[in-house]
């Protein structure tokens, strides 16, 4: 079989896409992708739709390697992916429900995004009205003698996002978990056409707020990529680290709430302390406990002033310092450990198939980090480790986090030590237009960003997708078996995102 | 642990001295809420969050609210786990077309004497999310609010001067529009 980039080569490659290539191809080439997708020869990175077209981004997991493939579909129809191919039946689902173009062979044809209370229809595509009732969605079937049904959400009883869970249990056995998502979708795609690039980009660094810094990183450089424009050095830096901040913050915050979900407070009460550490950095730093709007394309909206490097040094050190404690209780406990061993194994076999991002894949085997995998600047100048586990269990998850907080500390050493000096920001230029794609390590998993401008320097698409969109499914898979008690941890330990999933 | 819980104890806690209740906040308050409602709510409240569409920006420090330095429990303020228990609704978000039955019902599920406190940007009136086909607007376009905290997200601080606003109210007389 072909490679991807072969089968680009003898496509009609689309000019001015940077940096990866984007070919249109004829609807055999198409399946013959499918094809390689279900075969584990490549990892779905993305599927989205446009005018009259849906687009495919493919990662080559070899050589790490990336192609979009284009398919028109002058008459609205196009050859399912999920049909072979199962991590594409949400996107292809939402496909449907924003533009109206339907996948012929799609499995699943319920609706996803579309609740039926939006009043139009296809909002990306015909846009029609409609006022028809919501008709009741129907839930997958669980039969068997004693079984019972528990419904959750989409208001929950934490401080939580919502979103329904529907759980057919017998006594405390969780048989089956089926998602119901879609609460918070604000049409950020349908705001995104026509905005300009500095409203966009602050629409991008609201997809998902824990996420802020690697969505505003993801889309600015998709743009800098459609735009050709070069990024001063010293932004470059400052934007990973504020990336290695927000991954600190997150991580933190994770591996307490996942003890507090076991009942162990002081776990969350410790490392709550360190997140709010971070976060007053930050704001020292950067001006916004969470970096909002401060990366913007062409650069960083906020040089960080050299007093402020002392501040940075002394947290790096507390947290190094604090720390080790914390993980020896957390590896010292039974009763903790009894909670997060041999609970909510992700196969590794899942894992690749879904090209599941983060710690949720390399909790389960996956080596893929985009910081590593794609290098993109800076890190391609920094030294850093990939920690991976095989266990796929929420005790897996927990550890990939540890570590990945030591190696995110490792990495701010180095930026600190290292930080090139001169401009922040770049002039964008007037009327460019272009095709861009970028793909950001987020703490949670890759953030995908593609962005189209037009002419007149305006967004005329903008397609974000979060690592949730290939980790949710998991979810649903790894619960099986478990008990309904560690559902909360399961969760936690995922820690998806309903507002980057719902867009 | 023993070391880590012998530590803490013998240092100084990290919990800050609480800011000022908010005099804008105490504003709005007067004019909307009476003062038998205040009475009977007494200095304890119990808080119920609700999502209706934010980015998880404001749930953050909403969370941090429960950190070792702003420690929101010590005033008598508390997070509970359904409305049914809640004296205080705290929402979030532009309210989605998606979410606003969710939200109404979960008012309704509110007993009375209750607020609602509407948190963020969003909130106010659907922030940079206001004429997406998907949004219903603000809070206040689905249910009636009392006070807003502005922000994007509010800080912790500028959450807990908000809220601090709701108990100190109830010491003021009320000012009645």
């Amino acid at each position: 079989m072909p490679a991807l980039i072969d089968i680009a080569k003898n496509s009609r490659k689309v000019k001015g896409h940077h940096p990866w290539p984007r070919a249109i191809v004829t609807a055999d080439t198409w399946r013959l992708t499918i094809q390689k997708l279900a075969d584990g020869a490549a990892t779905l990175l993305g599927l989205w739709g446009d005018a009259h077209a849906v687009h495919m981004a493919l990662l080559d997991e070899g050589p790490a390697d990336i192609v979009v493939f284009t398919i028109e579909c002058p008459d609205g129809n196009y050859p399912s992916v999920a049909k072979q191919h199962a991590p594409a039946m949400r996107l292809e689902r939402t496909i449907r429900d924003l533009y109206g173009l339907k996948p012929v062979g799609l499995p699943d044809t319920r609706p996803w995004l579309d609740h039926g209370v939006w009043g139009v229809k296809h909002p990306l595509g015909s846009h029609r009205r409609s006022s028809a009732p919501p008709p009741a969605y129907a839930f997958l079937p669980a039969e068997g003698e004693g079984l019972h049904q528990i419904p959750v959400g989409p208001v929950h009883a934490s401080i939580i996002e919502p979103g329904h869970f529907r759980f057919t249990a017998n006594g405390e056995t969780v048989v089956r978990l089926e998602e119901r998502l879609g609460y918070v979708h604000k049409g950020i795609e349908s705001l995104m056409r026509g905005a300009s690039l500095q409203q966009a980009a602050q629409l991008a660094g609201r997809v998902s707020g824990d996420s802020t810094v690697a969505y505003a990183f993801a889309f600015s450089r998709a743009v800098e990529a459609a735009l050709g424009i070069p990024v001063p050095p010293r932004a470059v830096w400052l934007r990973a680290l504020m990336a290695e901040l927000e991954r600190l913050a997150n991580h933190f915050g994770d591996i307490g709430a996942i003890c507090n979900d076991a009942s162990f407070s002081l776990l969350y009460a410790e490392c709550g302390i360190l997140r709010e550490r971070i976060l007053r950095t930050a704001y020292g730093c950067f001006g916004h406990r969470l970096m909002r709007d401060r990366i913007v394309p062409g650069g960083v909206t906020q040089d960080l002033a050299p007093d402020h490097i002392p501040d940075l040094r002394l947290l790096v050190e507390l947290l190094r310092r604090r720390f080790p404690e914390l993980i020896e209780i957390y590896d010292n406990t039974a009763s903790l450990q009894d909670r997060t061993v041999a609970t909510g194994t992700l196969s590794l076999e899942l894992a690749r198939q879904f090209g599941a991002g983060g710690y949720v894949g390399r909790a389960s085997g996956r080596t893929f980090d985009a910081r590593k995998a794609l290098a993109y600047p800076p890190y391609d100048q920094l030294g850093f480790d990939v920690p991976v586990l095989q266990e796929g269990d929420v005790n897996a998850r927990v550890w990939i986090r540890i570590r990945e907080v030591e190696q995110s500390l490792k990495l701010i050493d180095q930026i600190i030590e290292a930080l090139p000096k001169g401009a922040v920001r770049a002039d964008l230029g007037k009327d460019r237009a272009g095709e861009g794609m970028a793909v950001v390590e987020g703490f949670r998993g890759d953030v995908l960003a593609f962005v189209r401008v037009d002419a007149e320097g305006r967004v005329a698409r903008c397609h974000l997708r979060d690592p949730s969109w290939f980790q949710w499914p998991l979810l649903e898979t790894v619960i099986e078996g478990n008990i309904v008690a560690d559902f909360p941890l399961c969760n936690k330990s995922f820690n998806c995102s309903y507002s980057g999933h719902d867009l | 642990m023993r070391r880590l819980l012998a530590k803490n104890l013998l240092s100084r806690p990290l919990t800050e001295a609480p800011p000022a209740a908010d005099e804008a906040s105490l504003k709005e308050l007067a004019a909307s809420v009476t003062r038998a409602a205040r009475r009977r709510l007494g200095r304890s409240l119990a808080i119920r969050e609700v999502d209706a569409g934010s980015c998880n920006g404001c749930e953050l420090e909403i969370h941090a609210l429960n950190n070792a330095f702003y420690d929101l429990e010590r005033f008598g303020l508390r997070f509970v786990a359904s409305p049914r228990h809640a004296d205080v609704l705290l929402v979030t978000g532009p309210v989605t077309k998606n979410m606003r039955q969710a939200l109404e019902r979960t008012y309704r599920a509110t007993p009375d004497p209750k607020w609602v406190v509407a948190v963020g940007d969003c909130a106010l009136n659907g922030g940079l999310f206001a004429g997406s086909y998907a949004v219903v607007g603000g809070v206040g376009d689905v249910i009636p609010v009392d006070l807003h905290i502005r922000g994007c997200p509010p800080t912790p601080e500028q959450l807990l001067k908000g809220l601090l606003a709701l108990l100190e109210g109830q010491r003021r007389p009320a000012v009645r529009s």
